[in-house]
C-alpha cells in the first residue's frame, strides 16, 4: 500500500517543530506500524536525510516504550494495544496518517516523536513502591489475600507507564497512571503500611510536575493499551480524601 | 495562609468542586418544584405563597448566603482547574482526539460560561427585583402577597427571552449530565454495582430537570 505520512519533526525541545509530509510506497499490509517507519527511515538514511526519531524497545506490547499519537489517537486506532502491536492492515491504501508526539507540558519533546517521560519516574520515586528493608524472602502465601483483591492489584499493575493516558486526556492529566500505581498497592496488605504517605506524595508530585486536572472524561480508559479502569482513579480519590482527613500533621 | 487556591492539590479542588456542584444541583430541584407551582393555577396563588415563604423563612435566608458561596466556589474552582488544564498542554494536537466516553465533559467550561451569563441576567430580572424592587401586591382569600408570578408571566410573553431561557436551560442540562456522575467519581464513589445506576440516574435526572424548567416558559408563551 502507498501512504502519505504527516510527521512532526523537531530537532530538540528548544527549537520549534513542524509537520513534514513523506510518501511511502509498497508497504505490506502485514507490516507493523513501526516496521513501516523503519522502512521510511532506511530510505531517509540512504538519501542522506535525518531519520525520524521515535521510541520503541520490546515491540511485544509489554515495555511501554513506544508511543505515537496516530490520527488523533494514542497508539493508533485499535483498542487495547500499543503502537508496536498495530499493523498496516488497519489503514487504507492512499490514506494520509498524521503522526504526532505525546503533547503535555511535563513530557517535553526530545526529538521528533520522542518525548521525555522522566516525569512518570519522578512520580514513582515519590511513593510508588513498598519499602521492605529487612528479612529474607517471605513465603508467597504467608499472607492470605482475597482473590478479588489480588486480581484488582494485578489489573492495576498491568500499567506499562507508556503515557497514553496523558496523551489522550484533553487536560494532559496523569490521573490514570498515578491511580494505577496507587491502586496496585492500596488493595494489598503489603501496601497498606505506607498507603497514606504514598497517595499524598504521589499526587503532590503529579501536581508539581504540571499535569492537568482530571475532568472525568474517561478518554484515558478508552485509549489505555492495558485497558486500565477509571475505577482506580476513584479509588485514588478515596484514598487521598481519607488519608488527608485522618493523617496527623507531618513533623 | 501561604497557600493560594492554585497550590491546593488537584484532587482536593475536584472534591470541593463536586460537593459544590451537588449542592447547587439540590438547589435546582427546589427551584424547579417552586417554579412548577406557577402552572398549577391561573391566579398564581400557590406560587406566590411559596415565593413568599422562600423570601421570609429564616432558614432559607441563611441558606441563600450558603448558596451564593457555593456558586462562587464552583465558578472560581472551575476556572482555576480549566486554566491549569490549558497550561498543561502548551502545543495542541494537529488531529484532535475523539475517544471521550463522557462527551459533555469537553464543554463544561463553555456550558458553564453561558450558564453564568444566564445567571447574571436571571439575577437582574428576578432576584434583584424581588428583593429590592417594588412588586405589586395581590390579594387572595388566604392573604396578600407580592405578585412575583406576574413578573414571570410578563417576561415569558417575550419570545426572544423564551428562546434565550430555553437554550440556557438546555446547556444546563448538558452540564448536569456530565457533572452528576463526575461528582461521584471525584468523591471516589465508583462501584461496579452502583456506578452504572448513578450514570443512568444522572442522565434521566438531567433530562427531567431540563424538561421541567423548559415547560414553564413554553406553556406561558403559547397560552
Amino acid at each position: 500500500m502507498d501512504l502519505t505520512l504527516k510527521i512532526w519533526r523537531q530537532p530538540d525541545a528548544s527549537q520549534k517543530g513542524r509537520f513534514v509530509d513523506y510518501q511511502v510506497q509498497n508497504i505490506s499490509a502485514d507490516a507493523s506500524f513501526l516496521e513501516m517507519l523503519d522502512i521510511l527511515n532506511e530510505r531517509l538514511v540512504i538519501e542522506g536525510e535525518d531519520p525520524v526519531a521515535f521510541d520503541h524497545d520490546c515491540r511485544e506490547g509489554i515495555c511501554g516504550a513506544c508511543s505515537l499519537y496516530i490520527n488523533g489517537r494514542p497508539h493508533g486506532p485499535d483498542k487495547g494495544i500499543t503502537t508496536c502491536q498495530m499493523h498496516m492492515r488497519r489503514f487504507k491504501d492512499g490514506e494520509t496518517i498524521v503522526i504526532e508526539p505525546w503533547r503535555a507540558r511535563p513530557f517535553p519533546v526530545i526529538k521528533d516523536l520522542m518525548v521525555d517521560r522522566t516525569a512518570f519516574d519522578e512520580i514513582i520515586r515519590a511513593g510508588g513502591y513498598v519499602s521492605i528493608n529487612t528479612g529474607g524472602v517471605p513465603d508467597a502465601n504467608a499472607i492470605p489475600i482475597p482473590k478479588r483483591d489480588a486480581d484488582t492489584a494485578m489489573d492495576a499493575a498491568s500499567c506499562i507507564g507508556c503515557g497514553a493516558c496523558v496523551a489522550a486526556c484533553k487536560n494532559a492529566s496523569a490521573m490514570l497512571f498515578v491511580s494505577a500505581k496507587v491502586s496496585q498497592f492500596a488493595v494489598l496488605p503489603q501496601g497498606k503500611v505506607e498507603a497514606r504517605e504514598r497517595v499524598q506524595n504521589m499526587v503532590a508530585k503529579m501536581d508539581e510536575l504540571g499535569f492537568g486536572n482530571c475532568t472525568n472524561t474517561y478518554a484515558c480508559e478508552a485509549e489505555c493499551p492495558k485497558e486500565i479502569s477509571v475505577s482506580h482513579i476513584a479509588r485514588m480519590n478515596r484514598e487521598f480524601l481519607s488519608s488527608k482527613v485522618v493523617s496527623e500533621k507531618t513533623k | 495562609m501561604s497557600k493560594s487556591a492554585f497550590s491546593y492539590s488537584s484532587i482536593a479542588k475536584k472534591i470541593v468542586m463536586s460537593l459544590a456542584g451537588l449542592f447547587l444541583t439540590s438547589f435546582l430541584v427546589v427551584h424547579l418544584i417552586i417554579n412548577l407551582l406557577i402552572l398549577f393555577d391561573d391566579s398564581r396563588e400557590l406560587f406566590n405563597q411559596a415565593a413568599h415563604f422562600m423570601a421570609t423563612n429564616a432558614l432559607i435566608q441563611v441558606f441563600q448566603y450558603v448558596l451564593f458561596f457555593g456558586f462562587i466556589l464552583h465558578i472560581i474552582l472551575g476556572l482555576i482547574l480549566q486554566i491549569q488544564n490549558w497550561v498543561a498542554r502548551p502545543i495542541r494536537y494537529e488531529k484532535k482526539g475523539f475517544s471521550e466516553l463522557s462527551y459533555f465533559s469537553k464543554f463544561m467550561i463553555h456550558t458553564g460560561a453561558i450558564i453564568f451569563i444566564f445567571l447574571i441576567i436571571h439575577f437582574v430580572n428576578f432576584f434583584i427585583k424581588a428583593k429590592f424592587g417594588h412588586i405589586e401586591p395581590i390579594t387572595y382569600a388566604s392573604g396578600t402577597y407580592e405578585d412575583l408570578g406576574l413578573l414571570i408571566v410578563k417576561l415569558f410573553e417575550d419570545g426572544g427571552y423564551v428562546i434565550f431561557y430555553v437554550i440556557s436551560i438546555l446547556l444546563l442540562g448538558f452540564h448536569l449530565d456530565h457533572g452528576f456522575q463526575s461528582a461521584f467519581q471525584s468523591l471516589g464513589l465508583n462501584h461496579s454495582r452502583y456506578t452504572p445506576f448513578i450514570k443512568a440516574f444522572g442522565t434521566i435526572f438531567s433530562i427531567a430537570l431540563t424538561l421541567g424548567f423548559i415547560t414553564i416558559p413554553l406553556v406561558i408563551y403559547f397560552s
